[in-house]
């Protein structure tokens, strides 16, 4: 008997090494371990045996049994790799083939600019206010101390509309009407930035718009001095621009503000860039919209937001940011 | 407004570099726009003589000129501008010269032709930016002598000035020389010239009467006799021609030396030319006319003021042009010098009526000094004593209205409250001093100023106006810098904070931002079908730019065109912006509001749709509904309108192809359009929590038989009503035209998932909810239960 086992687990071995898949194993298994099988036949022998047999073949059975197990268990498990592989490889993917240049959409640089402005004075504190684009002659001047016929009305080039009175309705030519707007919607203490669409009457070209954006800072408070709107653009500038820049104010002059200045800044080259103009709020324009310039003191100021969005890009054509060509658009 | 070193010089011992000295005057508020040293580095650029022109035989722009250098040689040159005649001296830079702006002369060909030299511009040699053409040099000169010789020049410094609108008093070199020395710290002396008195006294030859004292503040003549007219001293000329005014006669250039300098326009009229011998000041009658030294007759309004003569006949236009009638000639022996002070807001709209502007205009309509004619006359006697003219004695000074200069009250605490400085009385009183202001302490011992304003600074009138004073003179520069604390929470509005989710979510869908001009051609809007009434600009530049949009479809039509004309397809885009309408009923301002648009070309209404259901989602307003129906300039048949809880908030669909047509627009657009202000104005966010079900969900699907006219949306909103709080999820998962579907129906397949929150649905609950749904859509809609 002994002899015909060993060869049995040498046969089996080889029966299990033969099966080529995992179809193939189990019928190889059903074969070895199943009911018909040389192990089970034997086993079901072992009862006509004396005892001491019985020991001695069990055992031999037992072993047989459990070296096919192994046996089977170690090609299960080489020909699952092997399937497993196989199915892998047959699911591989040249993934440069699929990249296809799948898009999400572009904000307008304009936009872009606005937002990072607006992120900045909120951190600062500021809220952001807006008003209508088609303006009355009293928010965009009259209540900005111009007196009518004022020779510093012909400063802006405005486009009027045919609403109401001839004269009476106009595109605003800056966003400082959103100031008076401001004040006579809510006392002090008001800090807020306006950022807007303006309009002037200018023939396109790289530097000029008939439509163009400007951002508008109001700050009305008790106490309110020259020294604050000086370290509120110096603030800015160094948290816009960044901190090797630097800014300066110069004299000027604008109905709506007194002491008025030009804002500079200084650019980390030494040259200067004049970005805006800015001042303390007029008397005049706090008592048009109800406040008491004895009680309450403020300051403006005003800029381009276009032009920053063309320095920060390196963008040399105004023109470009109202195109809307896509191969402009999609490069912010 | 240009000044010269060496002019301001005369004023004031300044000192500094140039570089430091612009400084200076930017940070004074008279920004340096430009710096140029003029009158140096002119060497090789010699006098000579025009010999021969002739065309340019390949050449339409140049010609070619023969010039003698001074060696007896006809040397050729090229030359750009056609202004000289035979016989002219002009200045030649010769071969080997460095011009002052580092361009080198050499000889070289210009198409074809040998150029041996270059002749000058004014420009070219720094005498002033204002000339075309080659300087012809008038008077005697050697051919060959040096051009600096020739003219008398010297090297010297050219500011050009911005001047504030505010600031009336820098419109003349010893105002901006004021303004220096105050910062500089050195003492300005003005000149008090006294020029000898001879002959009959003006008083008995000319009389003045001012018919408008509002019109006319102060109208003053005196008169020169003795005059020649002929050239002006080299020097005089040499400066009015690098300040930008072409030298006329001796007569006429003092005149404007006199202005540039003191800033006091003055006219001159040829005595024996006034009629009636006298002047007065009026204003024009309708419809009266003059004619103007430019040679033109100007029809005048009786807003407009006139000089008229003893005839009163009109003779010029006040304070803007003389009239040819009195203009000084060559046989004038005796010259009126009229000193005058017009309202600035009369010169103001008659210039601006009557599209003329003069040098001495622009100083009346921002306010010049009503006392500095006396100071003026002085000075125009002297300059023009030079060639021989003699002052007679007497002044005809006649005054109208003038503004009034009171006591200002200026309190320390305010000017250091308002600049955040520390400055005292007397500091502050020594600023106003040094530029002419009169500041005294008000009463004995009081902190505050009494400040009396020069009459040249019309702008200053309040204390505010005083305070921008010693901030300009103290400079800006020393204020310390300070910064506020907001005494107030930052932030975005609820609005603005959901615009940006609107744009977030767009961009998300891969759409890209445009933004197109908001102005129209006329017709735009009714090429796009929609109502052609739109807001319309009065005063456009252009016809192209003059109806103000009433939707974002025009321009980004435009746009989709503007891409395809570069072969650029299938653009996704979208725009947040204004559109404007006429108001409903009278109101102050139009109406006006901001609009989201969505535009996919080459994509359709479906794809329009998906991307109002992300935007609904993004903003968590999904109690919306598409309700079929067109509006002006969409798909007629692929078109809905969005309700939002019942508000119409826009449409969604595709643009009607004819607009596409009109616009040239090739491909199939989908199109939504929202009004933005609307949509966010209405209950969205904010939904309660719900807690997630942890028993199981029980799927069923429906499918429904109906007609093309029932909505889909109608049948799910049906649903959702009939199966009630035990439904969590639908979804129209399929639609299916054809047989065994009869022709003109539809079938339209929903799942739906009934999930409770507190037990395990039985089957029974499930049917029930099932037949309930069933009942409802066959119950209310022309729809059948497919088996």
């Amino acid at each position: 008997m002994t002899p015909d086992l060993d060869q049995h687990l040498a046969d089996a071995a080889t029966a299990i090494e033969a099966a080529v898949d995992l179809d193939a194993l189990r019928t190889v298994d059903a074969d070895l371990l199943g009911k018909q099988s040389v192990v089970t036949t034997a086993r079901k022998a072992l009862g006509a045996m004396d005892v001491e047999e019985r020991k001695v073949v069990g055992r031999l059975l037992n072993e047989v049994r459990s070296g096919i197990q192994e046996r089977l268990e170690a090609r299960r498990t080489e020909l699952e790799t092997a399937a497993r592989s196989e199915q892998l490889e047959s699911e591989r993917l040249d993934l440069t083939e699929l990249d296809r240049g799948r898009r999400l959409g572009h904000r307008h640089v304009v936009t872009r600019t606005w937002e990072r402005l607006e992120d900045l004075f909120v951190g600062m504190g500021y809220t952001v206010s807006e008003g209508p684009e088609i303006e009355d002659e009293w928010h965009n001047f009259g209540a900005l101390n111009f007196p009518p016929d004022h020779p510093a009305r012909d400063m802006y080039d405005t486009l009027y509309v045919d609403h109401g009175e001839p004269g009476s309705t106009l595109l605003r030519t800056h966003t400082s009407p959103v100031q008076i707007r401001v004040m006579e919607a809510g006392g002090p203490p008001i800090y807020s930035i306006m950022p807007g669409r303006v309009f002037r009457s200018d023939t396109a070209d790289s530097t000029h718009m008939p439509v163009f954006h400007q951002l508008e800072g109001l700050v009305v408070d008790r106490g309110i001095t020259f020294g604050d709107l000086a370290g509120t653009l110096e603030a800015f500038t160094r948290a816009y621009f960044g901190g090797d820049f630097t800014s300066r104010l110069r004299p000027s002059y604008f109905p709506f503000t007194e002491p008025s200045a030009e804002f500079d800044i200084r650019r980390p080259d030494g040259t200067w860039l004049e970005l805006g103009g800015c001042g303390m709020v007029h008397p005049n324009v706090l008592t048009a919209c109800g406040l008491d310039p004895e009680e309450w003191s403020g300051f403006a100021f005003g800029f381009g937001l276009d032009r920053l969005a063309l320095m920060r890009h390196g963008i040399d054509d105004l023109r470009e940011l109202f195109r809307n060509d896509r191969r402009f658009l999609e490069q912010f | 407004m240009k000044v010269l070193l060496s002019w301001l010089s005369e004023f004031a011992p300044f000192v500094g570099t140039p570089d430091e000295i612009g400084d200076q005057l930017s940070g004074l508020g008279l920004a340096v726009e430009n710096m140029v040293a003029i009158g140096g580095g002119l060497d090789g650029i010699v006098v000579a003589r025009v010999l021969d022109l002739r065309p340019h035989p390949d050449a339409d722009r140049i010609q070619l000129v023969n010039v003698d250098a001074g060696d007896g040689e006809a040397l050729q040159v090229c030359c750009g501008a056609f202004n000289m005649t035979v016989g002219d001296l002009v200045p030649f830079a010769t071969l080997g010269t460095t011009m002052p702006n580092g361009m080198q002369i050499g000889r070289r060909k210009m198409r074809g032709e040998w150029s041996n030299g270059m002749l000058c511009s004014p420009e070219e040699i720094g005498l002033g930016v204002d000339q075309d053409g080659i300087l012809i040099l008038e008077g005697g000169h050697t051919v060959g002598q040096p051009v600096t010789e020739a003219l008398e020049l010297s090297p010297d410094v050219l500011f050009y000035l911005e001047v504030n609108p505010n600031r009336p008093d820098a419109m003349c070199v010893a105002g901006v020389a004021r303004d220096l020395a105050a910062r500089q710290g050195v003492p300005f002396t003005r000149p008090d010239p006294s020029p000898q008195e001879v002959g009959a006294d003006a008083a008995g030859r000319v009389a003045v009467e001012i018919l408008d004292k509002d019109l006319c503040g102060r109208f003053m003549v005196r008169i020169l006799d003795g005059i020649t007219v002929g050239p002006s001293p080299k020097w005089m000329a040499n400066r009015l021609t690098a300040l930008g005014m072409r030298p006329i006669n001796n007569v006429v250039d003092a005149s404007n030396y006199v202005m540039l300098e003191l800033g006091q326009p003055s006219h001159t009229y040829d005595l024996d030319a006034v009629q009636g011998g006298a002047l007065r000041a009026r204003r024009a009658t309708e419809a009266e006319t003059v004619a103007t030294l430019d040679e033109v007759v100007r029809t005048l309004s009786t807003k407009d003021g006139v000089i008229a003569d003893g005839h009163d006949t009109a003779i010029g236009i006040a304070g803007i042009m003389g009239g040819s009638s009195t203009e000084i000639s060559a046989s004038t022996t005796s010259v009126v010098v009229e000193m005058a002070w017009w309202d600035p807001m009369s010169i103001a709209s008659s210039a601006r009526r009557l599209g003329l502007r003069s040098e001495a205009s622009a100083r009346f309509e921002r306010g010049a000094d009503p006392e500095v004619a006396d100071l003026a006359m002085r000075r125009f006697a002297e300059l023009l004593a030079e060639t021989g003219a003699t002052l007679a004695p007497g002044v005809v000074d006649v005054r109208g209205v003038t503004p009034a200069s009171g006591t200002i009250r200026v309190r320390t605490s305010r000017v250091n409250s308002m600049l955040g400085t520390d400055l005292d009385r007397d500091a502050i009183a020594g600023l106003l001093n040094s530029i002419e202001f009169t500041a005294e302490p008000a009463g004995e011992g009081g902190a505050d100023l009494d400040v009396i304003v020069p009459s040249f600074r019309p702008d200053s009138s309040t204390e505010i106006d005083v305070v921008e004073e010693v901030a300009r003179i103290h400079g800006y520069h020393r204020i310390p810098r300070t910064l506020p604390r907001s005494a107030i929470t930052g932030g975005l509005t609820p609005y603005q904070a959901d615009r940006r989710v609107v744009r977030t979510a767009m961009v998300g869908l891969g759409l890209d931002e445009v933004m197109p001009v908001p102005f129209l051609a006329p017709g735009d809007l009714e090429r796009a079908g929609l109502d052609p009434d739109g807001v319309t600009v009065t005063n456009p530049l252009v016809a192209e730019e003059s109806v103000m949009r009433a939707s974002l479809r025009p321009g980004i039509l435009k746009t989709l065109a503007y891409n395809a004309s570069h072969r650029i397809h299938g653009l996704g885009v979208f725009e947040v912006g204004h559109v404007y309408r006429r108001p409903a009923e009278t109101q102050t301002l139009p109406e006006e509001r901001e609009h989201l648009a969505v535009a996919l070309a080459g994509r359709d209404a479906g794809a329009a749709v998906e991307v109002f259901s992300a935007l609904a989602d993004a903003l968590d307003a999904r109690d919306y509904r598409l309700v079929a129906g067109t509006t002006p300039g969409m798909h007629p048949t692929r078109t809905a309108r969005i309700e939002v809880g019942g508000v119409v908030v826009g449409h969604v669909g595709e643009v009607d192809p004819g607009v596409l047509e009109a616009f040239g627009v090739g491909e199939r657009v989908g199109w939504l359009e929202l009004d933005l202000e609307t949509l966010l104005g209405l209950p969205h966010g904010g939904r309660p929590y719900r807690s997630v079900s942890r028993y199981p969900s029980s799927d069923i699907d429906l499918a429904f038989e109906v007609d093309e006219t029932t909505a889909a949306a109608d049948v799910g909103s049906c649903l959702t009503a009939a199966a009630g709080d035990l439904l969590v999820d639908l979804a129209l998962f399929d639609v299916f035209r054809g047989a065994p579907v009869a022709d003109g129906r539809r079938s339209l397949a929903f799942t739906l998932r009934f999930q409770a929150a507190d037990r395990t649905l039985t089957d029974a609950e499930v049917a029930e909810v099932r037949q309930r749904c069933i009942d409802a859509v066959q119950g209310s809609l022309p729809a059948t239960l497919r088996g």
